[in-house]
């Protein structure tokens, strides 16, 4: 039996790439939230401050161990499955890689150490230090992988000769021109996931009467964040699909589900809210859509049109279904995520944000909301992309290794078993770990009174991990 | 930028570069993983927690090494990389699960107490496949890879062969003794009289393996065998397996002695002179006896512009991980951890 590889090299990638996303867009945000944290205690000396930094120091130990083991996967799949790829882009792509490795992982990876077990060891503010070091390092590298993505989405800055691409401008290449805005949308997004986790777990702890003082401080900390940062990404997500317009069109028509052709298409044109595409036949069923806003969002205009989806050779094409509904998805989150703020700050104002059951009942449960927006965006860039691997340049279904199907499909079976295992055991213990919340000492001092002050400090990390005591 | 020293020079510079970043991968994992290879010669939850806690500062930052080893192969050598890792697809996915089960296991295992022993298996599990996979990877790309127009050109199954498993398992005994050794010299009660225990046989075990794979190799790679056997070149290196036999021996004599420094170290210099002669060997060759570093390098200016960085880079993460190293100094007593 013949087996495709290309498929499944696919599939295996959508796979892990899915789930190591989800660890770093946490971590990016988290690391920032204990420097801030650390940083906050160091200047008010409130330990209410302290104690969040060490309990959330745990939960990020979890999942950046997960981020690092799927990561190093990543890594290598660039030569076990798409050699190829490795072999045209890598004198520019290998590159930037190549500086998140010198700049971004060492950097995370070592303090992460003093970060985890060098709270006994050396002075607060050289821990607190080492956080930034850490959280430096996780947004250094958000930095360099979009840098090599956006340069994959858009090439600039090099030129090809016998197939082979060949860098000509590093600056042009680091910055190319998708790359602001996708950066922007990107870390934003990472703040928001965490943001969204800090505030879950916050009303969770409120319900729960557990450490009801630190409970409130992330509530507070994290909606405070979300105030900003949830309209800003409106704003930002809006300017990146007007780079996406501009560079890479028919993504965006794709993700608008737009199939007419310019020429024949004047005059206003409606935004689609549902429809099932039908690449077939080059439209939408069942559509459902509002006349002018289409025109309104992407030209800003009352009866501009952009290209359709035939307006480019079929073979140019992306697949039509995952851009138009992940794009939805993650707008229809990105909307949810309004409403879960206003009412909050609504309440805040008021003075009832802690005690309005039914609210705090409700965000407790939006701790996914972040992950589930981040992945429908990128499944929405990155499907929207293809068939291209590096546009122009490579197409993905010519970037594979000369390796059989059936290897791929083994490895394929292997990485889906070990991930459940190792995932699903990952999230239910980040999950006990919420839920058993903060031991709240006393005595300000009680957890780290131990005569020797190492063993002192891993008792009470016992005492605070041991479940059903 | 045709000139004739980037040309030249520059493909050296960075195999240097990229051999330097695998030593210290070998280095600082290797004793890590061999701590998870020991794992389970004792039953003592004490000292299996000792033995975890005397590397969970360090394991992260020592496995960022592979991804600069893989990364910098890719960087710098993308043609090489493009044939070794089809060529090795299996092993080295077998590798990357086995790493992340027992990178898991640091955190998991700590948070899953007293529900733990899963994890445990998961530690000894991950780290002894881990070692065995790396020694099979560079087994089979010593003994040839099927290689046609520069591309891979073999089925799924090539790298299996007698050859690559005995380097797999001289791999395994290998990192297990570099974790004895780390055991001695950071870890003291019962625990750090074990690890001594362990030691001895490591070793020998580890020299019966450099002998079989020094004779074997010759015999089955005649390239390597002329190399080896003519002069002058058998001159230069009459010293490696001269120095082999002086490590082995102030290695042995650490070991009875009880000092951990005087056996982490000779187990490390046999380490690298099994490097050295490799790298001897099969110079040019980075694909053995297909492509040579000049042929599988990547354009100059790539080359360049990642070594720029790499120049500041390389020392400023070498200090602050010296620095955390440091930090962590100390032996840990029975009962005592970081966490």
């Amino acid at each position: 039996m013949d087996i495709d590889p290309v498929i499944l090299a696919r599939v295996q990638f959508a796979f892990t790439v899915s789930f190591h996303i989800i660890f770093p867009s946490f971590t990016i945000g988290l690391a920032a939230w204990i420097a801030t944290l650390e940083g906050m205690w160091l200047a008010t000396n409130n330990d209410r401050y302290h104690l969040l930094a060490r309990f959330w120091t745990k939960v990020f130990a979890v999942s950046f161990g997960m981020g690092v083991v799927s990561g190093i996967v990543l890594s290598y799949q660039f030569g076990t499955n798409w050699s190829r790829y490795s072999e045209v882009v890598g004198n520019v792509v290998g590159p930037l890689i190549g500086y998140e490795v010198l700049t971004a992982f060492f950097l995370e990876a070592t303090f992460l150490g003093l970060m985890l077990f060098g709270w006994n060891r050396v002075p607060p503010w050289l821990h607190f230090l080492a956080c930034l070091a850490v959280a430096v390092g996780t947004t250094l590298s958000a930095f360099w992988i979009l840098s090599a993505n956006s340069w994959m989405q858009h090439p600039a800055g090099h030129e090809v000769r016998d197939g082979i691409a060949y860098p000509v401008d590093w600056l042009k290449i680091i910055f190319s021109p998708t790359f602001p805005t996708r950066l922007g949308h990107m870390v934003v997004a990472a703040y928001i996931t965490t943001a969204f986790v800090v505030l879950a777990s916050g009303a969770r702890w409120l319900r729960a009467g557990i450490a009801t003082e630190q409970a409130k401080t992330m509530v507070r900390m994290g909606l405070g964040l979300l105030v900003v940062l949830v309209p800003l990404q409106g704003f930002l997500g809006d300017a990146s699909g007007e780079n996406t317009l501009k560079y890479q069109p028919v993504k965006v028509a794709a993700m608008e589900g737009h199939w007419e052709q310019q020429e024949t298409n004047e005059g206003p044109m409606p935004w689609v809210v549902f429809g099932w595409p039908n690449e077939a036949q080059e439209r939408n069923d069942f559509q459902i859509s509002i006349p002018y806003l289409g025109s309104i969002i992407l030209t800003r205009t009352l009866d501009g049109t952009i290209k359709g989806l035939k307006d480019f050779p079929a073979d140019e094409r992306p697949p039509v279904a995952v851009p138009f509904f992940g794009f939805r998805i993650m707008v229809a989150l990105w909307g949810i995520m309004m409403l879960a703020v206003i009412a909050g700050v609504v309440l805040w104002w008021r003075g009832r944000l802690f005690d309005t059951g039914a609210y705090t009942r409700i965000v407790s449960q939006f701790w996914p909301i972040g992950f589930c927006a981040i992945l429908a965006g990128w499944f929405t860039t990155e499907v929207g992309r293809q068939p291209w691997v590096a546009t122009g340049i490579l197409r993905t279904a010519d970037a594979i290794s000369p390796v059989p199907g059936e290897s791929v499909l083994i490895t394929l079976i292997l990485f889906v078993m070990v991930y459940g295992i190792v995932f699903s055991s990952g999230v239910f213990y980040i999950n006990r770990l919420l839920k058993k919340g903060p031991v709240v000492p006393d005595t300000p001092e009680a957890d780290v009174s131990g005569l020797r002050p190492l063993s002192g400090a891993k008792d009470a990390g016992r005492d605070a991990l041991q479940p059903g005591e | 930028m045709d000139s004739l020293w980037f040309d030249i020079y520059l493909p050296l510079i960075w195999a240097l570069l990229i051999g330097v970043a695998v030593f210290l991968y070998v280095l600082l994992d290797g004793f890590d993983l061999g701590l998870g290879i020991l794992y389970p010669f004792t039953k003592e939850e004490g000292e299996r927690d000792q033995m975890m806690n005397s590397v969970a500062p360090f394991w992260d930052g020592n496995e960022t090494w592979l991804i600069l080893g893989g990364g910098g192969l890719w960087v710098a050598f993308p043609k090489a990389y493009a044939v070794i890792m089809p060529a090795v697809y299996l092993p080295v996915i077998v590798m990357l699960l086995a790493l992340v089960f027992r990178g898991v296991a640091f955190e998991f295992r700590f948070v899953s107490k007293p529900n733990h022993r899963w994890w445990d298996i998961a530690f000894i599990g991950g780290s002894t496949v881990a070692a065995f996979c790396q020694g099979v990877v560079l087994g089979a790309v010593v003994y040839g890879l099927p290689v046609e127009n520069d591309q891979f050109a073999g089925g799924p199954f090539d790298w299996l062969h007698p050859f690559s498993i005995m380097c797999g398992f001289g791999v395994v005994v290998g990192y297990a003794l570099l974790g004895s050794g780390w055991l001695m010299m950071r870890t003291e009660g019962p625990l750090r009289e074990k690890a001594q225990r362990w030691a001895m046989p490591l070793l020998v075990a580890l020299v019966a393996f450099i002998a079989a794979v020094s004779v074997w190799t010759p015999l089955v790679i005649s390239e390597i065998a002329n190399r080896w056997f003519s002069l002058p070149e058998f001159l230069y290196l009459a010293p490696v397996p001269l120095l082999t036999l002086f490590f082995a021996w102030l290695a042995r004599r650490g070991i009875a002695r009880g000092k951990g420094a005087m056996t982490f170290v000779p187990s490390v210099c046999l380490f690298l002179l099994c490097f050295v002669g490799l790298a001897v060997s099969n110079f040019p060759y980075l694909v053995p006896r297909h492509i040579t570093v000049w042929q599988a390098a990547a354009a100059p200016e790539s080359q360049l512009f990642v070594l720029l960085g790499a120049i500041p880079l390389v020392p400023i993460i070498l200090i602050y991980t010296g620095f955390i190293y440091w930090t962590f100094r100390g032996t840990l007593k029975p009962g005592e951890g970081y966490h």
